[in-house]
């Protein structure tokens, strides 16, 4: 959708030539989040703001869904591409309603179409038409005046998003908040966009793609995973950080990482059948289910060995389960919480799924490492 | 006493010179806000221009306008409009440059560069940039230099009245040629009350433009 050919700039400066970007490649595919990545003064913002030519580049293409941006007219391609800047600089003269009017009023829309949009946008990020339309920009806060530049960006529905830091300028807890919500949304709209940032948990968080750029140049372009564990070089491996294995955790969700099809047992089933069951297995405690499949109890190998009787006079409570949805840093927190070594993975509905183990999942982790 | 019979016995008399007065520096001010406003915006795009322009129109205002007056007595009267009206209108229109020029160059250079930068990045022209933000944001700060300018000038048309312009400065010359104390009290108070009372309502105005996203207090 967005693809960068030779991008580069170079600005001429009284202490001579900088160059910003150095012949940049890059092919962001429709619908992703691409985040360019990188220190202070790398050159994320020349780069993406040479996508709507805010910045002219000195050489190489810009190709926006197979056309070449570079000889189009700079007013209606910004008026075609969604921007977001930290500063947020929604117009304090205007009222929310026309901040988030503006691109369409300047595209000449029907008022009342825009008009209705500004307000299905606000219930999109949980702000209620009817108290912020009418309001002015000093009159929300941070983090409100924030949703209302993202939406603003949204609001004549352009196909590409470009958006500097963003979050910036958010305290962390909003920001998580925000950003979870920026991603609800993206689900939605599927825009693709250009996300500049200078946080490794907010790229990884955030990116279908990340594209790492050192002095001018783009360094490594992958997915946040491919990314952690396989860092092109030094100078990424530092920058993603000592702690990359444990962020790589935050990517992989319990679904792919559980061993499905468990075996289990019912409240009918003999202790014999869950030991022998178990000892087939290899496992010290075995996920007692309901009649639906629900996960009700556990049974320890330890408590079951050479006991007579039905599994549903002897098992334990199950003392903690995860939703396969959820991520594995929380499985891992959860293990080591309750000081469990496997734990039971259920879905919306309780229904068991599978199990994590602590050794499985630095085996997943290590296994990756290897696999380069 | 005799001064507020003189007054009540002159009313009528009174109130026309004030109307004069105001036609004077309501018209040459208006004249100022056309010109300097958009001299005030085209001077931000270009600091040296800038430079230039606010210092030629600093040296102006301090040219004392009776001399003022002078100089342009022989040129104005190749016209045939040497004295009168004219002249008064033109040296209370270059008085005002200063402030009006000064201050919507300031407040223009002063927006947050911020929303020049969301403008821009939407696909706002340099045009619709000024029209929608820069110069909503501005207005409070140029109406101030277009209060300094009236209030400034409602003295310099006083002294007009020497060079024939009519006005309250009438009185005022008339009470000191025919040392008539009444006159020139009458003319003093009535250009006092007329600054203080152009003040105020022009404050009232300033306040009136500035956008409510502004305001410091909900309205
Ligand atoms: N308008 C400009 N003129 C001269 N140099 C600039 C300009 N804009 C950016 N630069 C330089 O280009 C480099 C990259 O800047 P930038 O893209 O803003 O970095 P980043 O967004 O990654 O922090 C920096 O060295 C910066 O100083
Ligand atoms: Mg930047």
């Amino acid at each position: 959708m967005i693809r960068l050919e030779d991008l580069t700039k170079i600005f001429q400066t009284p202490s001579g030539d900088i160059t910003a970007a150095d012949r940049i490649n890059m092919d962001v595919p429709e619908g992703n989040i691409c985040v360019l990545l990188g220190p202070s003064g790398c050159g994320k913002t020349t780069t993406m703001k040479m996508v709507n030519r805010l910045i002219e580049p000195t050489s190489g293409k810009i190709f926006i869904g197979g056309e070449d941006v570079t000889s189009k007219d700079p007013i209606s391609l910004r008026r075609s591409i969604g921007y977001v800047i930290q500063q947020i600089g929604l117009f304090p003269n205007q009222t929310i309603e026309d901040n988030i009017c503006a691109v369409p009023d300047l595209l000449g829309w029907d008022r009342k179409k825009s008009r209705t949009r500004a307000g299905e946008l606000l219930e999109m990020v949980a702000l209620d038409p009817a108290t912020f339309l009418g309001r002015f920009p000093k009159e929300l806060s941070g983090g409100q005046q924030q949703r209302v530049g993202v939406i603003r960006a949204l609001a004549a529905d352009p196909p590409v998003m470009l958006m500097d830091e963003p979050f910036g300028a958010i305290d962390p807890i909003n920001r998580e908040v925000i950003q979870d919500e920026f991603l609800r949304m993206q689900k939605e709209i599927k825009k693709t966009i250009m996300f500049v940032s200078h946080d490794i948990d907010e790229a990884v968080k955030m990116a279908d793609k990340i594209a790492i750029f050192d002095a001018g140049q783009l360094i490594q372009y992958d997915s946040p995973d491919d990314l952690l564990a396989h860092p092109k070089n030094s100078f990424i491996a530092d920058f993603v950080g000592g702690d990359r294995t444990l962020k790589r955790l935050r990517l992989i969700r319990v679904e792919d990482a559980m061993t499905k099809d468990p075996p289990r047992v019912t409240a009918d089933d003999t202790l014999d059948k869950a030991v022998n069951l178990m000892e087939e297995h290899g496992h010290i405690s075995i996920v007692m289910v309901g009649p639906k499949g629900r996960a009700r109890g556990v049974v320890y190998l330890s408590d079951a060995r050479g006991k007579k009787g039905k599994v549903g006079d002897s098992h334990d409570k199950l003392p903690v389960s995860v939703h396969v949805g959820e991520d594995l840093r929380t499985a891992v927190s959860s293990m080591f919480m309750h000081d469990e070594a496997s734990l039971a993975c259920v879905d919306s509905d309780g229904i068991y799924k599978g199990y994590v183990t602590q050794r499985g999942i630095t085996h997943l982790l290590g296994a990756t490492y290897r696999d380069q | 006493m005799e001064t507020i019979s003189f007054i009540i016995g002159n009313f009528g008399y009174i109130v026309e010179l004030t109307v004069q007065h105001i036609a004077i520096v309501s018209v040459a001010v208006g004249l100022a806000i056309i010109t300097g406003v958009p001299i005030g915006i085209a001077i931000t795009q270009n600091q040296r221009a800038a430079d230039i322009v606010l210092y030629t129109a600093a040296i102006i205002i301090t040219i004392p306008s009776i001399a003022l007056f002078g100089i342009m007595i022989p040129i104005l009267s190749t016209i045939g409009q040497g004295i009168g009206y004219l002249p008064a209108v033109i040296a209370i229109l270059l008085y005002s440059q200063l402030p009006i020029i000064r201050n919507t160059y300031t407040a223009i250079a002063n927006v947050d560069p911020a929303l020049r930068e969301a403008a821009r990045g939407m696909g706002m022209t340099s045009f619709q940039r000024l029209r929608k933000v820069e110069i909503p944001l501005a207005v409070p700060v140029i109406m101030a230099g277009v209060r300094t300018a009236v209030v400034m000038n409602i003295g310099v048309a006083a002294i007009a009245a020497y060079i024939g312009a009519g006005g309250l400065g009438t009185l005022i010359s008339r009470g000191i040629s025919q040392t008539d104390p009444r006159q020139l009290i009458a003319g003093a108070l009535a250009v006092s009350i007329l600054a203080i009372t152009a003040d105020f309502s022009l404050l009232w105005l300033q306040k009136r433009f500035t956008p409510r996203g502004l305001q410091s207090s909900k309205a």
